[in-house]
């Protein structure tokens, strides 16, 4: 009976899913498979070879170091993200109101998010003119354009997505737990990772690769923040792409930075059974 | 050890709101140097001379504005849809583009556009902007949609039509009224992200659709120019409010 609404009401995202979304990945998938031709475009022979040239030490550099990146900022995120989170559960009445502060510089403009580090860390920027107008360096501190850059931009800009799972966890806490832990004499340090740390487990794996994948995709924070020798994967596509017009690289490059989200995907999927998002 | 707590989640709390405050205030700083020289607009003013900007910003409203119809009515639809049944394979393709890196999406768009334009006689333009927003927008749609239908009462329908309602009159008489605060949160959110999004506009972009974020972009590339904060605060306090006013609509 239902068939017909369900039909009508699924078609149109059928539709635009498959051929704006699924095709042109199939379509990537093939070029990846194929060669570059004299004046870029694509054609066969049918070859891996694009593949194996991922792993020339340049171009593996620079997933290794997307890898790298995206760790440190998750850890980072964690970090700051934890205690934020915990202070949010603890407060007894303005919960909603902290949340939605984590929350709003997250839907402003993330180009203007990462334009404003610009603003902050270039060598003519609010920190180095603080800085030397204070008298403590003479010379402005080289503060943009490098991977420390990228990690500040990518832990600014990623950090709700870290403490929203945490918060969710966190708040499911049993206050009596950690009274009881107090009462049997337990220190703050010890309640924190014997009682808190494991049971927010499941939110602070969950925070994790949802910080862990966008970090791994990200294009325009090691564009703009990152220098030369900061490239991520996602300028790797983008580079190759555009300036350098070889598809079938670009393209393998793709499916093997969606390949590493998927696995991220697959490990948080087992860990939680099921429930995902 | 909760002062503690509470002075570190102040200073991430800071940590996340300092640069965009900083930014905005230097947006109405009278210098062009990062060295405050008194209260101005003059970096305002400005931006109603500069007539890339504004045409972007043109663009960006009609892109956003026509994103949002077409993304917010497919991915109702759509969430309804899966609410009555499971389609395991729509729903693993709309997950499948929440998580695909934004340039992985783009690239992959920018080739499909290109292999059609080999049998078709159409180019990159407004309208390949607009194709691309309402793909990447909709599983939004339906992640908020769905989630709100979820907590309401199926027996409704069933209700409206044993009185006599057709399918699709149990639909938008009964359900489709209850389910609009969420239906207007995605539409608050689907114009965020159409509104913003710099890298699968840039790449699927043609000559006469640059959007606002793509002068931004080029601004920003350019080096230190006031106007650039004072274009980024209004947008700020622009896509705040309409955050918060899609917070509003769905926690009522």
């Amino acid at each position: 009976m239902w068939t017909k609404v369900r039909f009508w009401t699924l078609a149109p995202s059928r539709l635009l899913m498959g051929l704006l979304f699924a095709a042109p990945l199939c379509i990537v998938a093939a070029y990846s498979l194929l060669t570059r031709g004299a004046y870029g475009g694509q054609s066969p022979p049918w070859t891996f070879e694009s593949y194996a040239r991922l792993l020339d030490p340049l171009y593996a550099a620079i997933l290794f170091r997307s890898l790298w990146i995206a760790a440190l900022s998750t850890a980072l995120c964690l970090l700051l993200g934890f205690p934020l989170a915990l202070f949010i559960s603890r407060s007894a009445k303005r919960k909603n109101l902290y949340l939605q502060l984590v929350m709003l510089p997250f839907w402003t403009s993330f180009l203007v998010r990462t334009y404003a580090w610009m603003f902050l860390l270039r060598d003519t920027g609010l920190i180095n003119t603080i800085l030397q107008s204070l008298g403590l360096i003479r010379e402005p501190l080289p503060l943009l354009y490098n991977e420390w850059a990228v990690v500040v931009g990518l832990v600014y800009g990623y950090l709700p997505f870290m403490v929203l799972p945490l918060f969710a966890t966190l708040e499911r806490i049993d206050p009596n737990l950690l009274e009881a832990a107090a009462d049997l004499g337990a220190r703050d340090t010890d309640t924190l990772f014997r009682i808190i740390v494991p049971l927010a487990m499941p939110g602070i794996v969950a925070g994790c690769v949802l910080v862990f994948i966008p970090c791994l995709g990200a294009y325009l924070t090691p564009d703009l923040l990152g220098g030369g020798k900061s490239m991520m994967a996602g300028n790797l596509v983008q580079n190759q792409f555009t300036n350098a017009r070889d598809w079938p690289f670009g393209s393998a490059a793709s499916l093997t930075l969606m390949a590493m989200v998927m696995l991220a995907l697959a490990w948080l999927a087992r860990r939680q059974k099921g429930d995902l998002l | 050890m909760s002062r503690a707590l509470a002075l570190t989640a102040a200073a991430v709390l800071a940590f996340l709101h300092l640069p965009l405050a900083v930014l905005t205030v230097f947006s109405f700083n009278a210098s062009r140097f990062t060295v405050w020289e008194g209260f101005s607009f003059k970096w305002y003013a400005a931006l109603a001379q500069d007539t890339r900007l504004i045409e972007g910003a043109w663009n960006s409203l009609l892109i956003a504005a026509a994103a949002t119809i077409f993304a917010t009515a497919a991915g109702t639809l759509c969430a309804y849809g899966l609410w009555k049944r499971r389609a395991p394979l729509l729903t693993g393709t709309l997950y499948l583009s929440l998580v695909t890196p934004e340039i992985v999406t783009g690239v992959s768009l920018l080739a499909f556009y290109q292999f059609l334009f080999r049998y078709l006689d159409i180019r990159l333009g407004m309208h390949t902007v607009i194709l691309a927003h309402v793909t990447f927008s909709v599983a939004f749609v339906v992640v908020v949609v769905l989630a709100r239908l979820r907590t309401m009462d199926a027996t409704l329908e069933e209700a409206a039509m044993d009185l006599g309602a057709t399918e699709w009159g149990a639909f938008f008489r009964v359900t489709l009224p209850a389910l609009l605060p969420a239906v207007a949160a995605s539409a608050l959110l689907v114009f965020t992200l159409s509104f913003d999004d710099y890298v699968i506009t840039s790449l699927v972009a043609g000559v006469d659709s640059e959007t606002l974020p793509m002068v931004i972009y080029a601004m920003a590339r350019r080096g230190v120019n006031p106007a650039v904060n004072a274009i980024s605060a209004l947008i700020v306090v622009g896509l705040g409010f309409f955050i918060l006013a899609a917070e509003r609509l769905r926690e009522p």
